[in-house]
């Protein structure tokens, strides 16, 4: 993906499940203050979790930078980790595949709940997720 | 039991609001303490109040939902209340439903509901 639009607002690293909490606080603060209607700031905030749940639990931690732009209006979150990569992305947006024995809804539901989202990954370099929301 | 959410009992009902800002370890934390509590206080029910909730994510969603199927195998019924309607509609597109638990708008619906009462 191209450069993010806007500028940079937050750098936060994602290590723990509270670092996710925090990062898609800041998220739905951005958004918020671009005027997001209350289901567009969930459906953001949602895959900025589980996109960030992923980046702990399958990336080994990371950080996800997030940025917001007036004109035209949008909030992009670049979340990175170093982990293994995703051998089959195509597969891994599946809903119901997982190599974590879990429910493997993330990847594809966040897809779903974002304007656009794309998945830069190489295996054992690691993975980068763009998610943008527009206003 | 972390401070994240309190667990009250009430007419056999044991009753939780979780915290906006609950971590996954809490939430674990909670589904292990509301399993001994149902137990140990014979509770006919619990009611979840997820009001405070922003997002329901799939963890936290699973979570609600193992919750629910935990309940059941102890006889006590499973009840969500407060769920925001845009959360409601993130649920549907993430492809998650509660299947073991009852939805109520609030808190007086779900008692009502508990007492055989028609909702009015
Ligand atoms: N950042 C990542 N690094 C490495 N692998 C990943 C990453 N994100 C996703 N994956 C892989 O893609 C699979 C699908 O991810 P997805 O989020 O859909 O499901 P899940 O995390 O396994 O389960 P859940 O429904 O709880 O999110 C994961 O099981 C994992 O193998
Ligand atoms: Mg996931």
């Amino acid at each position: 993906m191209s450069v993010p639009e806007g500028a940079l607002v937050s750098v936060c690293v994602l290590l723990r499940d509270r670092d996710v909490l925090h990062a898609r606080r800041v998220a739905g603060q951005e958004l918020e203050k671009l005027g997001a209607r209350s289901v567009k700031k969930t459906r953001f905030v949602t895959a900025v979790s589980e996109i960030g749940r992923n980046a702990v639990m399958h990336g080994g931690g990371g950080e996800a930078r997030i940025y917001s732009q007036v004109h035209p209006p949008c909030v992009t979150v670049v979340c990175r980790d170093k982990g293994p990569g995703i051998a089959d992305v195509d597969a891994a947006l599946c809903d119901g595949f997982s190599t974590a024995g879990s429910m493997g809804r993330g990847l594809g539901g966040a897809r779903r709940l974002c304007d656009q989202m794309e998945i830069e990954t190489t295996v054992g370099k690691g993975t980068c997720v763009t998610m943008v929301a527009r206003l | 039991m972390s401070a994240a959410s309190a667990i009250y009992f009430v007419e056999g009902v044991l009753l939780v609001a979780i915290q906006e800002d609950i971590s996954d370890t809490d939430i674990l934390d909670l589904q292990e303490a509301l399993a001994e509590r149902i137990v140990r206080d014979s509770a006919r029910a619990v009611v979840m109040d997820i009001n405070a909730l922003e997002i329901v994510d799939t963890f936290v969603g699973r979570i609600l939902a193992q919750l629910a199927s935990v309940s059941k195998l102890l006889d006590a019924q499973t009840y969500v209340v407060g769920m925001r309607p845009a959360v409601a509609m993130t649920l549907v597109e993430l492809g998650m439903d509660l299947p073991e638990s009852k939805t109520a708008l609030s808190l007086s619906h779900a008692l009502q509901d508990l007492r055989g009462k028609p909702l009015a």
